[in-house]
């Protein structure tokens, strides 16, 4: 089947929620918004714990109500829909391959691309733990799925590895389901996910959280019967004779989200090494024109919540690009990250920012530091701007506006440093 | 239960014997204790089909290899499975490592091979662009092969079915029944099968068997790490890579598979228990800094699985077993099928056949072996989406005729719902996570089944008409899921206070 659209978005969760409600509402017409999976809403549908839409809706929802919020909107709106539907191949050149049971083989030409494809979890391999390759080892968000969608549960006696944000809620999740969770390690000094998921998800059910510690070894033939954990050194190293052992059946993971870029890749558009999404402008726009990235796609957010602002940035983007409507500078500004920054997005800043508009940067710290400034910084060390914060740490992104004003044309460099103070 | 010969051991041995014989009208059966074929060396090796100048043309390793590889192209072909002759180069690094190649060179030529060549700079670093910039020299081996052992296996196995052969899994044999010196049967979990022809391909557990019918020879398990890249690293080398060969193996090696992920190891590791294939700190390390020898700059962020698989090497002994017992009739010993087993396993496979003829003609010479005129010698195609990525017109018209080849369920490895359908009504089929894994290579890619296993496990219970409860990664004991929701809670009783929400 051969189809042509001004913008054809591809994923349909909170980024590509965001971006297909905000492009119509800013003039663009014939949008084709595209799901691997039955329904939308993405990760959403599984995570049936609160605390999403603080920050948009200033109330507080489960994943399923906020991911609600946005396909009730898509279904007053004219906007195509195919769920159910992989996409196989996209070329420079916007023509799109994707496949599903009713039509086969589409393809589709369009104007402008969203890339809004999520992430996926790492997995054991990626972090080589030695030992058996028994039944029991699940990644945290696998498990949520057996347990939230599926309606079974995965194990009885519970090891995870990691403190991301799912991993604690699955620790939870589990408890609740009259599993024993036996311990949270995190081979880091500190939590990898949110403040707020320690204290409501551990601390609150007495789960113990083990930092500076690792699965050092997994045993057992056929169902997993036990780890070997141990304690690490400053270099994440592991202690001798720090060792020892839980006998447990199953284990997840939560150790770390990864862009899915592969369709991003196999289109010859470049990765940053850190943050493994594409390399974008103030428009999340990628390095070809008119193909535009938001969401985990693009960076791993902690919130549903700055997905939806991302995805928003990205359909008025859309909504320019298509109305010819926008100046480039006479030189791009690259964003620089400095001390105790581990990457910001955007990379870099090529157009001319109409008067009264704001550029977002979300950033991530490398490590947890309390009573810091941020500061801006231009070539020669100059402080562009200056913001306060009590407290930041790698699980939580930090966000901050660049004030037009300071973006004068021949600025080449913003560096973006945490200092004390 | 009854037949005319009972193969134990399903993994690439057995079932290639399984094939041959399956050519005559006899009753076979294949037993295999797991829940699959090629559950055993079979599955954890390097894959490789090997030219064949290692070993001395006197020794069975030596004529067996050279005898089995111009085969490959031919019998994969028929069994529909890639099997892709890329070429091996031996690489060295010292005058010392030249003359070990010039050694290698030599052997390989008495054993027939014309086609062998020692390159030298700029040549290697044409053909391996990424190879340690150190390396000197190598011996290039254009018939080297790489391919897929279990489905290799798998595709033996069903084929051999297809021809009559009852494959039961899941089936151990237990204990040999013999009388008067003569084989009479096989005692099993699931009961007795009379036969008066054994042929013990029971692999690592070889011994144990060939034990029971009073022939004593130890097999002494040495594990092999391996790792495997990503996909998009496949092409980081074009041949496969060794290094200079030692005693104990051909070492760490460098290879691109059929299915163009990167793979690297094994290294040689003595265990006490023949079912240890677990994976270790120090071989995961040792593997990788091997590989490293040849090709410097490996994807550490992009390794997706590391295993290990167990070679079945006999103590005392440097060649494979293949005989019929001198203690009593009907049993054949096929042991000790180390490297290069995989690449013997065609030649291995007729030889059985000739011993067996023998063995028969000796103890029923009442039973005529007959070719059967209809022996099915080719596998129906199994259409696979990953295959079609260039010719997505032709994958139209497949789902046209049937939408499941239209439902993509692995996103990693491009694997439809159609695909997996038939790998669970296949020949030999698929009752586990890992069984479909390994027929249709979902959960094979870089998220390991994170996005594919709960959708698998729920058409394997709609199909099997079975409870997702009871779905398993690779047989008994092995079930994915404990509980339904609710459910566990109500056993244990534990009461949480109102006031939290989740």
């Amino acid at each position: 089947m051969k189809l042509e659209y001004d913008l054809v978005i591809i994923g349909g969760g909170p980024a590509g929620l965001a971006v297909a409600l905000e492009a119509e509402k800013n003039g663009v017409e014939n949008i084709l918004l595209l799901e691997r999976d039955k329904y939308l809403g993405g990760i959403l549908p599984q995570c049936i714990h609160n605390g999403f839409g603080l920050q948009y809706f200033k109330e507080e929802l489960t994943g399923p109500e906020y991911a609600e919020r946005f396909i009730a909107k898509l279904n007053d709106n004219r906007i195509d829909v195919k769920t159910e539907t992989m996409v196989i191949k996209i070329t420079p050149n916007k023509r799109i391959i994707a496949i599903n049971r009713n039509d086969g083989l589409l393809h589709i030409q369009a104007k402008t691309i969203v890339l809004a494809m999520g992430c996926r979890e790492r997995t054991r391999e990626a972090i080589a733990i030695p030992g058996n390759r028994p039944a029991g080892i699940f990644t945290a968000g696998t498990a949520q799925r057996y347990i939230n969608i599926e309606g079974y549960i995965p194990g009885r006696e519970v090891v995870v590895l990691g403190s991301g944000d799912i991993g604690m809620i699955m620790a939870r999740r589990m408890t609740l389901e009259g599993a024993k969770v036996k311990a949270v390690l995190e081979i880091m000094p500190f939590s990898t996910g949110l403040i707020r998921n320690k204290v409501q998800c551990l601390d609150d059910f007495n789960i113990p959280l083990k930092f500076n510690h690792t699965i050092t070894r997994i045993e057992g033939r056929k169902r997993v019967e036990r780890v070997i954990v141990a304690q690490v050194d400053k270099n994440l190293q592991v202690i001798p004779g720090t060792e020892e052992e839980i006998s447990c059946d199953t284990i997840l993971l939560s150790v770390g989200l990864i862009p899915e870029n592969e369709l991003t890749g196999e289109m010859g558009i470049k990765l940053d090494p850190v943050t493994r999404g594409p390399i974008v402008n103030e428009n999340r726009e990628t390095e070809i024109e008119g193909i535009f990235a938001c969401g985990n796609v693009l960076h791993v957010h902690d919130l549903a919540d700055f997905v939806t602002e991302e995805g928003e940035i990205v359909g008025r983007a859309v909504g320019k690009f298509l109305k010819r409507n926008r100046k480039y500078r006479s030189q791009p500004i690259k964003i620089v990250p400095g001390d105790n920054i581990a990457y910001a997005v955007p990379q870099h800043i090529d157009f001319i920012v109409p008067e009264r508009k704001k550029i977002k940067l979300f950033m991530r710290v490398k490590k947890p530091a309390e009573r810091v400034r941020i500061n801006l910084l231009d070539d020669k060390d100059r402080v562009l701007g200056s913001y306060k914060k009590r407290i930041v740490t790698p699980g939580e992104m930090v966000s901050l506006y660049l004030p037009e004003i300071l973006l004068d044309d021949k600025l080449k460099n913003i560096t973006i440093s945490i200092k004390k103070g | 239960m009854k037949a005319d010969v009972v193969i134990i051991g399903g993994g690439v041995i057995g079932a290639s014997i399984a094939r041959e014989l399956s050519r005559y009208s006899l009753k076979i059966i294949l037993i295999e204790k797991e829940d699959d074929v090629a559950m055993g060396t079979s599955k954890g090796n390097s894959g490789i089909i090997h030219a064949g100048y290692n070993d001395d043309l006197k020794t069975l390793k030596g004529e067996l290899n050279i005898k089995s590889n111009l085969k490959f192209d031919k019998l994969c072909a028929d069994l529909k499975i890639f099997f892709k002759r890329i070429g091996s180069l031996v690489v060295g690094f010292t005058k010392e490592d030249f003359d070990k190649l010039k050694e290698l060179k030599k052997n390989g030529e008495k054993n027939g091979l014309r086609n062998l060549e020692i390159i030298g700079v700029p040549k290697l670093f044409e053909l391996e662009p990424n190879l340690n910039p150190q390396a000197k020299y190598a011996l290039y081996a254009p018939t080297a092969g790489i391919i897929s052992p279990y489905k290799f296996t798998i595709a033996l196995a069903d084929n051999a079915v297809i021809n009559g052969v009852k494959v039961l899994l899941e089936t151990e044999a237990r204990d040999i029944r013999v009388k008067e010196r003569q084989v009479c049967g096989v005692v099993t979990n699931r009961g007795l099968i009379e036969t008066r022809t054994i042929i013990n391909a029971a692999g690592l557990h070889a011994d144990e068997i060939a034990k029971a019918a009073g022939d004593s020879f130890k097999i002494n398990p040495l594990k092999g790490e391996y790792q495997l890249f990503d996909k998009q690293w496949g092409n980081l080398v074009n041949h496969i890579l060794f290094p200079i060969p030692n005693k104990l193996s051909k070492g760490i090696l460098v290879a691109p598979t059929v299915h163009g992920n990167l793979l690297i190891g094994p290294n040689s590791c003595r265990v006490k228990e023949k079912g240890d294939l677990s994976t270790t700190k120090a071989g995961i390390k040792e593997v990788y800094e091997g590989a490293r020898k040849l090709i410097p700059h490996l994807p550490h962020q992009d390794l997706i699985n590391s295993f290990a698989g167990l070679r079945a090497d006999i103590e005392g002994r440097d060649d494979f077993i293949i005989e019929a017992s001198k203690n009593i009739r009907g049993f054949i010993n096929v042991a000790g099928i180390e490297s290069p087993g995989l690449s013997s396993a065609p030649a291995i496979a007729e030889m059985v056949c000739d011993i067996f003829k023998e063995v028969i003609k000796e103890i029923s010479p009442q039973l005529e072996l007959n070719y059967k005129d209809d022996f099915i010698e080719i596998l129906p195609e199994q259409p696979r989406f990953a295959d079609y990525l260039d010719k997505t017109g032709e994958w139209q018209e497949i789902v046209e005729k049937d939408a499941d080849y239209g439902e993509i369920i692995c996103r990693c490895e491009k694997v439809s719902k159609g695909e997996v359908l038939g790998a669970i009504h296949q020949p030999v089929p698929a009752r586990s996570l890992d069984a479909i894994k390994r027929r249709t290579r979902a959960g094979m890619g870089r998220c390991q089944g994170g996005f594919c296993s709960p959708k698998v496990l729920k058409i394997l219970s709609e199909e099997l008409k079975i409870s997702p409860l009871q779905i398993t990664k690779k047989g008994t004991d092995s079930e994915i899921l404990k509980t339904k929701t609710k459910d566990m809670i109500k056993e244990t009783g534990v009461k949480f206070k109102d006031e939290i929400r989740v």
